[in-house]
C-alpha cells in the first residue's frame, strides 16, 4: 500500500480494461473490505435495514407497555430478562427504549442507511463516474460507521442499560451517572458511538460532495444533473456544517461526564446533596445539540426528496415539474435550515423577541416546502402514470410529508408551542414528516433501483401488499397521537394511569399500538421479498422502468468501474420524458440531439 | 500500487479531488471551532466568569507557530525548484517548530494550573475549561498535522516529492498554513474576550 492510498482510484478504470476476465481480488476485498461505491452501498443497505428492525422492535415493546399499562409481560422475560420484574417493564428501561429507538432510526438508519446506501450507490453512477473520488476513505467510513454500530448495540446489553436521556441526550439528566442508571456507560458508550458516527458520516460526505463537484462526466452540468444528485450533494453539505457542531457538543459533555468540567453543570442537587459544579449551561447544550439537529432532520429528509422526484417524473412519464424550482428549493431549505434550530426550545425561557425571530424564520420554511409539493403533484397531473411499488410509496410520501409538515406549521409558532411542546403533537408531527415520510422514500428508492443494485426485479405483488400495511399503519399510528397531544398528554411518560385526565384514552392508546404492531410485523413481507427477491427473483433489464438517468446505461450488474467501454457522454437534462414527437416516451440522457431531430424543440436544434 | 487519479480522466472542477476533500475537511474542523468560540461567547455572556490572564507564553507559541508556517511555505518552493537537501532541511525545521509550539502549548498549561486555572474539579470554572478545550483541540489537530509532516518527510527521504510530484506537499503546506491560521484566530479571540 503505497503512500496516496488515501487518494484516488483511476487504475480502476485501467485494471478493469486490463483484467476484465479474471478477477484478481479475492473474497474479502471484493465484498469486505470493497471499495467498490456500489458494494459499500449495499453493505450500507443492509446495515440499515438491520438496525431498522432493531429499532422498530424497541418500539413495539414500549408501544405494548403504553397500549396495556395494566397488563403483565411475563412473556417477553425469555427477551428481556431483568428488564421485567414481575411482569412489569423497568421504567427505566423504558426510557432507554424510546432513547435507542430515537437514536437508532434517526441516525443509524436514516442518516447512515439512507445517505449510505443511496448516496454511494447513486452519485457515481448517475453522473456517469467509475467510482467516488476515494474508495479507501469510502470504505473507511463503512467500517467505523459499522464500529459505531458494534459500539451501539453492544449497549443495549450492559446490565445498567443503554443510554436512558432520550436521543436528544439533554443534560444534565444525561451527564449524571447519579441522575439514572442509563446514564452510566450506556452513555459511555453512546457518546463513543455517536463520535465515531460523526467521523463517518464526515469522510462520506466529503467524498460525496468531492465526486459530484469533480467527476462529473463530460456534458453534465449541474444544470443537467438528476434532482436525485442535488439532494444528495446538499444533504452531504449539510452534514459536513452541522456534525462538527454535534462533535464538540459531545466532547463538552464527555468532559462533563468524565472529567469534572462544568460546561453544561450549574446547582444541581441530587438527593439533597448539593454537587459541586458551577457556572454550566444546560441551554448552551440545547443551542449546540439543535444546530445540529434541525439540520439533521433534512440531512434525513433531503435524500428522499431526491429520490421521490425521480420516481415520480419517471413513473409519470413527465418532465418533473419545475426543475429549477425544486433545485432553488433544495437551496432554500438548506439555507434555511441552520437559522431555525431554537425553534427547539420556545420553552427553554429565551427572550421573547428571539423566539418571534425564529418563529418568524422557522415559518419561511413552510414556502420552499410547498413548492416542492406542488411540484410533485404537478409532476403526477394528468401523468401516464403507472403504480409501480416504488411509485405507490413515491405518493404516499408526499401525502405523509404534506400531513406531518401541516402540523410543523402550527408548532412553529411560538406561543402554540409552548401548549404542544413534549406532548404526543410533536410526536405526530415529526413521525409523519420525517420517520414515515423518510421511510416511505427510503422504501421508494429500494423498490426502485433493486434491479440496478441485484439484478433482479422484487415482486411486485408482495410489495404493494407491504405497502398498503405500512401506509395505512403509518397513519393508524400517527393521526390518533395529534388528539392526544392536543389533550396535552405528554411523551416520554412511562406510566400514564395515574393521572385521571389521561385515562379516558385508555382505548386510544391500544389502539395505536395495535397499529404500531401491525404495521411492523409488515416489515417481514418486505424483508422476505428483498431477500428472495436477491437470490430468486425475476431477472432484471438492463433499463427495466425506461429511464433517462446514466445508471441504466450500465450492464444488469454493473463490475467495478461502472462502464465496461467508455463512459457516456450527457447531451440533455434528465428529464424527457413523453417528449412530443419522440418515438419512445423517453430519451436517455447520452442520446444526442442529432438523433432525436424529430422531438427537438427550438433551441435544441443548435445542439443538433 | 500507486493511485493515479481519476480525476484526470474527467475532472469538471480542475482542482485536484485530494486537494478539494482537503478543503471539505478544513470546513469541518471550522465548523468545530466555530461551534466552541460560539459557546464560549454565549457562556461567558450569562455571567460567573471567572477572569484570569492569558499565559504569557502564547505570545511566544504564536511567533513560533508563525515562523514555522514560513518554514513550511519554504519547504513548498524548494521543492517546486527541485532543490531537495534544502527542501528537507526546512521540513525538519518545520516538524521541530512544531514540537516547539507543542512543549510550549504544554507550558501554558502548566502556568495556567500555577495560576489554580484548572480543566475540572470544584474550583474548575467554565472560563478555564474553554481555554483548555480549545487550546486543547487546536494541539491534537497539530498532532495530525505533524503526522502528515512525517509522511512527506518519509516520502522526501524516499526522493518522492520533487517538482513533479508536488501534491503531498502542498496538502500538507496547506493543511499546516490553516492550523497556524487556526491557532492565530484562537489567540486574538482569546484576547479580545477577555
Ligand atoms: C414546515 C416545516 C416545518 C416546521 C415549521 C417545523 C416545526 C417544528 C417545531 C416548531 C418543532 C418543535 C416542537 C417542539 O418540540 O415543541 C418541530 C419538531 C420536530 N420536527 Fe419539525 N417542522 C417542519 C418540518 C419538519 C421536517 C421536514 C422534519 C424532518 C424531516 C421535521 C422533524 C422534526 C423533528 C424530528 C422534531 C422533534 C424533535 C424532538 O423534539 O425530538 N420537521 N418541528
Ligand atoms: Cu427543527
Amino acid at each position: 500500500m503505497s503512500s496516496t492510498d488515501i487518494s484516488i482510484n483511476k487504475d480502476v478504470h485501467h485494471a478493469h480494461e486490463e483484467h476484465d476476465h479474471h478477477h484478481d481480488q479475492n473474497f474479502f476485498e471484493k465484498y469486505i473490505f470493497s471499495q467498490d461505491h456500489k458494494v459499500i452501498a449495499k453493505q450500507f443497505l443492509f446495515a440499515g435495514i438491520f438496525w431498522g428492525f432493531v429499532g422498530g422492535f424497541l418500539s413495539v415493546i414500549f408501544r405494548l407497555q403504553l397500549g396495556w399499562p395494566e397488563a403483565t409481560f411475563t412473556f417477553l422475560e425469555p427477551i428481556l430478562g431483568g428488564w421485567i420484574v414481575n411482569g412489569k417493564l423497568d421504567p427505566e428501561f423504558y426510557l432507554a427504549l424510546v432513547t435507542m429507538h430515537g437514536t437508532i432510526m434517526v441516525f443509524f438508519v436514516l442518516t447512515a442507511g439512507l445517505s449510505g446506501t443511496f448516496s454511494n450507490f447513486l452519485i457515481p453512477l448517475q453522473i456517469g463516474a467509475r467510482d467516488m473520488a476515494s474508495g479507501f476513505m469510502n470504505m473507511l467510513s463503512f467500517w467505523i460507521f459499522f464500529m459505531a454500530s458494534v459500539v451501539m448495540f453492544i449497549s443495549l446489553f450492559l446490565s445498567t442499560g443503554p443510554a436512558g436521556g432520550g436521543w436528544t441526550v439533554y443534560p444534565p439528566l444525561s451527564a449524571l451517572p447519579q441522575a439514572i442508571s442509563g446514564s452510566g456507560t450506556g452513555m459511555t458508550l453512546w457518546l463513543v458511538s455517536m463520535a465515531l458516527f460523526i467521523v463517518s458520516q464526515l469522510l462520506g460526505g466529503v467524498n460525496y460532495i468531492t465526486t459530484v463537484i469533480n467527476l462529473r462526466t463530460k456534458g453534465m452540468s449541474m444544470t443537467k444533473l438528476p434532482l436525485t444528485i442535488w439532494a444528495f450533494f446538499l444533504t452531504a453539505i449539510l452534514g459536513l456544517l452541522s456534525f462538527p457542531v454535534l462533535f464538540s457538543a459531545a466532547l463538552l459533555l464527555i468532559f462533563d461526564r468524565s472529567f469534572g468540567t462544568s460546561f453544561y453543570l450549574s446547582d444541581i442537587y441530587i438527593a439533597g446533596e448539593a454537587l459541586s459544579n458551577t457556572g454550566g449551561s444546560a441551554i448552551l447544550f440545547q443551542h449546540l445539540f439543535w444546530f445540529l439537529g434541525h439540520p439533521e432532520v433534512y440531512i434525513v429528509i433531503l435524500p428522499t426528496f431526491g429520490i421521490v422526484s425521480e420516481v415520480i417524473a419517471t413513473n409519470s412519464r413527465k418532465p418533473i415539474f419545475g426543475y429549477r424550482a425544486m433545485i432553488g428549493s433544495l437551496l432554500g431549505i438548506s439555507l434555511l435550515s441552520f437559522v431555525v434550530w431554537a425553534h427547539h426550545m420556545f420553552v427553554t425561557g429565551m427572550n421573547p423577541f428571539l423566539g418571534s425571530v425564529f418563529m418568524f424564520l422557522t415559518l419561511i420554511i413552510a414556502v420552499p416546502s410547498a413548492v416542492k409539493v406542488f411540484n410533485w403533484l404537478a409532476t403526477l397531473w394528468r401523468g401516464n402514470i403507472r403504480f409501480t411499488a416504488a411509485m405507490m410509496f413515491a405518493i404516499a410520501f408526499v401525502s405523509l410529508f404534506i400531513s406531518g409538515g401541516l402540523t410543523g406549521i402550527i408548532l412553529g409558532n411560538s406561543s402554540l408551542d409552548i401548549m404542544l411542546h413534549d406532548t404526543y403533537f410533536v410526536i405526530a408531527h415529526f413521525h409523519l414528516v420525517m420517520g414515515a415520510a423518510a421511510f416511505f422514500g427510503m422504501f421508494c428508492g429500494i423498490y426502485h433501483w433493486f434491479p440496478k443494485m441485484f439484478g433482479r426485479m422484487m415482486d411486485e405483488k408482495l410489495g404493494y401488499v407491504h405497502f398498503w400495511f405500512t401506509f395505512l399503519s403509518a397513519y393508524l399510528v400517527f393521526m390518533p397521537m395529534h388528539y392526544l397531544g392536543i389533550a396535552g398528554f405528554p411523551r416520554r411518560y412511562y406510566s400514564w394511569t395515574g393521572f385521571n385526565a389521561f385515562n379516558m384514552f385508555a382505548d386510544m392508546n391500544s389502539f395505536i399500538s395495535i397499529a404500531a404492531i401491525l404495521g411492523f410485523t409488515a416489515q417481514i413481507i418486505f424483508l422476505f421479498n428483498f431477500v428472495y427477491s436477491i437470490f430468486k427473483g425475476r431477472r432484471a433489464t438492463a433499463n427495466p422502468w425506461h429511464s433517462n438517468t446514466l445508471e441504466w446505461t450500465t450492464p444488469v450488474n454493473p463490475g467495478h468501474g461502472n462502464w465496461p467501454g467508455e463512459i457516456p457522454t450527457v447531451y440533455r437534462w434528465p428529464y424527457d420524458y413523453s417528449k412530443p414527437g419522440a418515438v419512445e416516451d423517453y430519451i436517455p440522457q447520452h442520446v444526442p440531439f442529432s438523433q432525436t431531430q424529430s422531438s427537438n424543440l427550438p433551441h435544441e436544434r443548435d445542439l443538433e | 500500487m500507486v493511485a493515479k487519479s481519476l480525476g484526470e480522466e474527467n475532472n469538471t472542477a480542475g482542482v485536484h479531488p485530494l486537494k478539494f476533500t482537503l478543503w471539505l475537511i478544513i470546513i469541518s474542523i471550522i465548523m468545530m471551532f466555530a461551534a466552541f468560540t460560539s459557546a464560549y461567547l454565549v457562556r461567558r455572556a450569562e455571567g460567573n466568569w471567572l477572569e484570569f490572564d492569558l499565559p504569557n507564553i502564547l505570545l511566544i507559541n504564536t511567533v513560533i507557530i508563525a515562523l514555522s508556517s514560513v518554514t513550511m511555505q519554504m519547504a513548498h518552493n524548494a521543492a517546486a525548484s527541485d532543490n531537495i537537501s534544502r527542501m528537507r532541511l526546512l521540513l525538519y525545521l518545520t516538524f521541530g517548530l512544531g514540537i516547539t509550539f507543542l512543549i510550549g502549548q504544554w507550558n501554558g498549561w502548566s502556568e495556567l494550573v500555577s495560576n489554580n486555572v484548572f480543566f475540572g474539579g470544584e474550583t474548575s470554572n467554565p472560563s478555564g475549561s474553554f481555554m483548555y478545550v480549545l487550546t486543547g483541540v487546536h494541539a491534537f489537530h497539530i498532532i495530525t498535522g505533524l503526522l502528515y509532516l512525517a509522511f512527506v518527510i518519509t516520502a522526501s527521504i524516499r526522493y518522492k516529492v520533487h517538482s513533479k510530484s508536488m501534491l503531498r506537499i502542498q496538502l500538507c503546506t496547506i493543511y499546516w498554513h490553516f492550523l497556524g491560521g487556526l491557532w492565530l484566530y484562537l489567540y486574538i479571540f482569546l484576547r479580545l474576550n477577555h
